[in-house]
């Protein structure tokens, strides 16, 4: 059985004029445990929507979704946060660190929320990214490079099943980009975690052998880019 | 702990409204726990004074300003009576001791009041203890010019055994009205926590025969205190039959402790308006614990969408919006008790100057934890509305940084 499987998945927003927008219609999808997959997406394909109905953040207007053998559209948003904290991890664009925490905490509080903050670990894997020397540090206080460093760390602390990154990438230059991709990688190969990756960005979708287009699985999107 | 310590980073994000809103807090719980405090001891303190006596008999006016003035040295003398009078009550089988005293002198503002050498063998202020001089003084010898000072009264005017001064005219102070007689300081009384502490002691003849005064004072007394003999009940009662409804010259002013209730009675409209104050602070108080929080929710709206995102429920997120503003409360409660320390402190130095009636701030009384604990519990409870918005928050919408 996959690790994510996604049927007749649709999500609209409604917009000023009353009327929907049909971002999400994806048919049929599926990612297999361990696997690292790459989809290519342009701006306003929906690709975060996408995301974000995978994460549970948000919620289907119909379809199924199914995580490790849950049905997350089925789920109340209690329930949702809950299989989000304990089997996903997830990498913004932005990196969204709490800038009023150190690199520790960020790490801590991400464990909190699932299994349980374990200390040991969160420096173990601070260590990993190579920001041993930083765990007191405030986000403001690192660079582009080290803050999305303790994302990946964030996001690989509760051993997830699944790694959800969202244009991880954007926000760094080249060398940074190439570092920061090769770490996400092998970081969730090393922790047996499934990884699904968004990116517009040719270099960074190069780098998988699996990739698919998020026009080929999302019809919304099709009609997005012809219109 | 994670709860803690989203609730300890965010009031240190705050530090400011943090502490001005927490010292609105503690100013509100400091006056809600010193106006209590205050008007209930005072309440006792005052109803419970009588210097060891039961009964003050003068001139025919008003209960409350013969005891004011008699027993807690404060007010005018509603009048002289005759000293037949003080003989004639003494001699009464149901009277244990009778204390003839005068007033009209003062020395910089501290009364003088004339008595006999009985008021320290005869009196108990509190059953054991009665008025005594402290060692290496003595009571005055009634043939002479000779003076005991109250303890505070010592301590304000610097006085000492040996020490000479001449008495001014009237209750208030007025440094071209002195007399010319010269009164030698023989004993500094022992601290009795008493308004007898603020007042100089002086034989009766001095006072009544003072240069200046009319030779009609020479014998008249301003009143009589008085203390009944253990197992006279009806004494009193007898007494006031006597005095006040068969008599129109003189005033029986008995019991004491109801005669002060009175006046704290006419005096309850104040403490209404204080008690009213300090509500009005705390409700302001705890109204700025909302608008801090609730002002600040639209910078937390990103912080917010994170922890939800990283798996924090919405639960959670409205525990830690309540518990910051309780932590507000709670610092501000805990501050208060400091302002409460100081305002009581201030409060019981004026009074005890004033009147010589000491309270007990420390006395433990039920508004030191209601307080306290309302405040924190309002502060909780303003916490709610902001802690809704926060509950409210889109994830989704807000994870986006705002430029």
């Amino acid at each position: 059985m996959p690790l994510l499987e996604i049927k007749d998945l649709k999500k609209a927003y409604a917009t000023p004029d009353g009327s929907t927008h049909l971002v999400v219609d994806v048919p049929a999808f599926a990612l297999e445990a361990k696997v690292q997959e790459a989809l290519a997406g342009e701006s306003g394909s929906g690709k975060t929507t996408f995301l974000n109905l995978i994460a549970g953040i948000l919620k289907p207007d119909s379809g199924s979704l199914k995580l490790a053998g849950t049905d997350m559209a089925s789920l109340g948003e209690s329930d949702r946060d809950r299989l989000r904290a304990t089997t996903i991890g997830y990498i913004f664009q932005t990196f969204n660190l709490l800038q009023g925490f150190t690199c520790l905490e960020n790490v801590l509080l991400g464990m909190s929320f699932g299994p349980g903050a374990d200390r040991a670990h969160a420096t173990e894997i601070l260590k990993r990214v190579g920001l041993g020397n930083r765990l007191d540090h405030y986000p403001r206080q690192l660079s582009t490079g080290q803050q999305q460093r303790v994302a990946v760390a964030r996001a690989l602390a509760n051993r997830p099943k699944l790694v959800l990154a969202d244009e991880p990438t954007g926000n760094l230059d080249g060398r940074n980009a190439r570092e920061s991709l090769a770490l996400i990688r092998e970081a969730c190969r090393e922790n047996e975690a499934a990884l699904l990756l968004v990116s517009h960005d040719p270099n960074v979708l190069a780098q998988f052998d699996t990739l698919r287009k998020l026009t080929e699985i999302n019809r919304a999107a099709v009609q997005e880019v012809a219109s | 702990m994670t709860l803690w310590l989203i609730i300890w980073r965010s009031l240190r994000q705050h530090a400011l409204s943090t502490f001005i809103t927490a010292l609105s807090i503690a100013l509100a719980t400091g006056l809600l726990m010193s106006v209590w405090t205050i008007k209930v001891q005072s309440n006792n303190a005052f109803t419970s004074m009588n210097c060891g006596f039961d009964a003050v008999l003068g001139a025919r006016g008003s209960k409350l300003q013969l005891v004011l003035n008699s027993i807690f040295h404060l007010e005018e003398s509603p009048g002289n009576i005759a000293w037949e009078h003080y003989e004639t009550i003494r001699k009464n089988p149901g009277i244990q001791a009778a204390i003839p005293i005068a007033v009209g002198d003062n020395y910089h503002g501290y009364r003088l009041v004339g008595t006999t050498t009985n008021l320290f063998t005869d009196v108990e202020y509190v059953p054991g203890k009665r008025f005594t001089p402290r060692p290496g003084g003595r009571a005055f010898d009634q043939e002479y010019r000779e003076a005991v000072a109250g303890s505070f009264a010592a301590e304000q005017l610097g006085l000492k055994v040996g020490d000479k001064f001449q008495p001014y005219h009237g209750l208030i102070f007025n440094e071209n009205d002195q007399h010319a007689e010269t009164y030698v300081v023989v004993g500094i009384m022992e601290p009795s926590n008493t308004p007898a502490d603020r007042v100089i002691w002086i034989p009766l003849a001095g006072l009544q025969k003072m240069t200046g005064h009319t030779a009609a004072s020479a014998d008249q007394l301003s009143a009589v205190l008085i203390k009944f003999k253990a197992g006279s009940p009806l004494i009193g009662k007898q007494l006031e039959q006597m005095y006040n409804k068969q008599g129109d010259k003189l005033t029986f002013a008995w019991p004491i402790a109801m005669i002060v209730a009175q006046l704290f009675n006419k005096i309850a409209w104040f403490d209404r308006v204080l008690a009213a104050v300090a509500v009005l602070v705390a409700v302001v108080a705890a109204g700025s614990v909302l608008a801090s929080i609730y002002n600040s929710m639209n910078e937390r709206r990103r912080d917010i969408a994170i922890l939800r995102a990283l798996g924090a429920r919405k639960g959670t997120i409205f525990s830690a919006v309540v518990l910051e503003a309780a932590s507000i409360g709670a610092i501000g409660a805990v501050a208060g008790l400091l302002i409460y320390g100081m305002i009581t402190m201030a409060a019981a130095q004026i009074i005890r100057a004033q009147t010589g009636v000491v309270l007990d701030v420390t006395a433990f009384n039920p508004m030191m934890v209601g307080a306290p604990l309302g405040l924190i519990v309002l502060s909780a409870l303003c916490g709610v509305v902001p802690a809704l918005k926060a509950y409210r928050t889109n994830v989704a919408d807000n994870l986006t940084p705002v430029s």
